[in-house]
């Protein structure tokens, strides 16, 4: 825990110095109409930076007590986000420049990958079920949210397809 | 005076859609307060975007629904899996799961959801008389009043949260400071964007909440290698009116949980602390405290009476001060400026029918709320059985949805995620996420109450001190912020050894 906090403290001191800089450069006093732009982030910057120094000395102080993460702890966290990162990534493309070097396939196909890839490779679940599921899921998140409630998600070329 | 005005409320609150949207809203919540990673902030979160375009009074029944739905599912994981859905169920599991395990996990639940009952109730007949009150006096309040109610709420957080003070205000700060992200509307300045316009909008508190709470806690219950293995419900109408022939014995643990329920609850964060001093006073004032913990009834109506209770009263700040008391009520803050609506004692005069409207249906959605929980237990409890595998990305595609509608912008999916991580983080290091989420909320509405107050009196910050409400108001919050550093400094001369103090909050 100790690593962790130190790290975590000092990220936000870092924060707390970006934001100093900032508000320094949008000014900190007091003009025609009141208090300038910089004014209130500068006093917040201020109390960040005091907290998480002081968070940041007791931490050095203390002595390396049990660890943030264990490996086994980390390996299931590991298998929610990698996947998760896939996802989204699946969902809105990825681009280089002019180059498109995975092409959008829009969230509902995106999710059906997503859901058969960790139900089969996590959950270990029969292949049935896994099919099933990873197309009436999406399915019918689409029928909700497209069509009750008319709340647009990126779509790909699948539903260009199917004239959606 | 009030009861034509809750007449009023009772007649737009009784309309057939509206009865539907709180049917629908507390079937929806009650799932979301038994899924792991899906609590009721997070829940309403990622339904808001879908009411932009219901009336607003529709609107906020179906967001309260939820909020009550999540209350009662936080009981049914709390006895049959002994797993606290949300922080303020976890005095449940005490005596909840031991009964459960003994076979009367029927009568746990009767208990709680009664309970439950009996707490909202109580809150809500005092948010009634208190409310018009509160907005009345609410309603001379000026900027420097509203900053000072600002204070004193965070400032709750640091004094009475029981988590770590620095990390606490560490937290408050950095919300304030995402709040700030973006396009200054006073000066048109833009704030910490360098240059890059995906932030000029700033961060949104939907992405936040979703990404802190939903994704965050589905990576801290995985790597707690999470099973579910319930005991079996034994509910059936028999076991509910045996359990309510049993529960008129426990009146006095019924008031007097109800009553610390509503006086923690409608300041900040108080529904934990609430429900763990219930069962402390339900305990102390037993004459049987060593079956507590092994299975007692009174343990499961103390501490779910008060935690309903104070989730209740964490409405009335809302309604009459435009300052929520929980993160759900930052959440439907947020949907009141979106809807078109000035949070505050304002709302009162000019838009009566919406908040007799939400006072009303508190009644209706929770007596509906109440009546569904305890007919369909086993219902909801089958939802915990289905597999961990299909539940995790399932829960995370619904997030993810949630976020992309607020603006339709892909960033936001990112932004859900990069919460996600802190929110996983901050948790494991006592980083409390609840006044982070209502600091993002209230950003703009400190600073504007700050500016305001400060170009009333030229600069000069005795304008919180100098008045009588501000002052008294700023004195309390100042109490509050050197509570932590005055409490060890006491304890010491008193010559009482320092305790671990209250339980960590969400």
């Amino acid at each position: 825990m100790r690593a962790a906090d130190l790290v975590t403290a000092g990220f936000l001191i870092a924060v707390a110095g970006v934001v100093l800089y900032d508000a320094l450069r949008l000014g900190v006093g007091w003009s025609t109409d009141g208090p300038k732009s910089g004014f209130f982030p500068f006093w917040l910057a201020l109390v960040l930076l005091l907290c998480a120094g002081a968070v940041f000395t007791r931490a050095w102080r203390r002595h390396a007590d049990r660890v943030f993460v264990t490996r086994a702890q980390l390996i299931p966290v590991g298998k929610v986000l990698i996947p998760v990162v896939v996802f989204i990534l699946l969902t809105s493309g990825i681009k280089l420049g002019d180059r498109t070097v995975l092409p959008a396939l829009g969230l509902y196909v995106a999710a059906a990958l997503y859901l058969a890839v960790y139900m089969r490779w996590v959950g270990r679940h029969r292949w049935v079920t896994v099919v099933v599921l990873a197309v009436a899921i999406p399915v019918v998140t689409f029928v909700i949210f497209e069509k009750w409630f008319i709340v647009p998600m990126p779509k790909g070329p699948l539903e260009d397809w199917l004239g959606l | 005076m009030g009861l034509e005005n809750l007449f009023l409320g009772f007649s737009i609150a009784i309309t057939p859609f509206n009865l539907f949207v709180a049917v629908i809203g507390i079937t929806l919540g009650t799932i979301i307060g038994v899924l792991p990673g899906l609590g009721g902030a997070n829940g309403v979160a990622i339904l808001l975007p879908l009411t932009f375009t219901m009336p607003p009074t529709s609107a906020i029944i179906l967001l309260t629904s939820i909020y009550w739905g999540a209350l009662f599912g936080g009981a049914i994981t709390s006895v049959l899996f002994n797993i606290p859905g949300e922080p303020w169920s976890v005095a449940t599991t005490f005596d909840g799961y031991p009964l459960a395990r003994q076979g009367q996990g029927g009568q746990a639940l009767t208990a709680a959801f009664t309970s439950s009952f009996v707490g909202a109730f109580f809150s809500i007949v005092l948010i009634t008389f208190f409310a018009p009150l509160l907005a009345e006096i609410a309603l001379k309040f000026g900027p420097p009043e509203f900053f000072a109610i600002q204070l004193l709420t965070f400032s709750s957080f640091v004094g009475l949260g029981g988590g770590d003070p620095l990390k606490s205000l560490a937290s408050i700060v950095l919300g304030f400071i995402m709040a700030s992200v973006g396009l200054d509307i006073v000066t048109g300045q833009l704030r910490l964007t360098f240059g890059v316009t995906d932030l000029m909008k700033g961060f949104d508190f939907i992405v936040a909440v979703i990404g802190l709470f939903g994704i965050g806690e589905i990576l801290l219950s995985v790597e707690e290698g999470l099973q579910f293995r319930g005991a079996r419900t034994g509910m059936n109408l028999r076991v509910v009116l045996d359990t309510w022939r049993i529960l008129p014995r426990y009146a006095r643990t019924f008031v007097r949980s109800a009553f610390i329920g509503f006086w923690m609850g409608f300041k900040p964060g108080g529904a934990t602390p609430a429900s763990f001093m219930s069962y402390a006073f339900a305990k102390r004032f037993s004459r049987h405290p060593e079956r507590f913990g092994k299975g007692e009834l009174e343990g499961v109506v103390a501490p779910e009476t008060a935690a309903h209770s104070a989730g209740v009263a964490a409405m009335l700040p809302m309604i009459t001060l435009g300052i929520p008391g929980s993160p759900t009520a930052a959440v439907m803050l947020g949907g009141l400026i979106i809807w078109g609506l000035q949070p505050g004692p304002m709302l009162f005069k000019e838009k009566p029918d919406f908040v007799w409207g939400l006072i009303a249906s508190m009644y209706t959605g929770n007596i509906i709320g109440v009546l569904m929980v305890l007919a369909f237990v086993p219902f909801f409890a089958a939802i915990l059985r289905i597999p961990f595998a299909v539940l995790t990305p399932l829960i995370v595609v619904v997030c993810a949805i949630g976020s992309y509608a607020v603006n339709s912008r892909m960033i936001d999916i990112w932004y859900m995620l990069i919460f996600g991580v802190v929110g996983y983080v901050f948790k494991k290091l006592d980083y409390p996420l609840a006044p982070l989420v209502l600091a993002l909320v209230l950003g703009d509405l400190a600073e504007n109450a700050l500016r305001q107050s400060l170009i009333m009196s030229q600069g000069s910050l005795a304008i919180f001190v100098s008045r009588p409400i501000a002052g008294v108001l700023t004195a309390l919050a100042i109490f509050f912020f050197i509570l932590p550093v005055v409490t060890p400094w006491w304890r010491r001369l008193r010559g009482v050894p320092p305790t671990s103090g209250a339980p960590a909050q969400a």
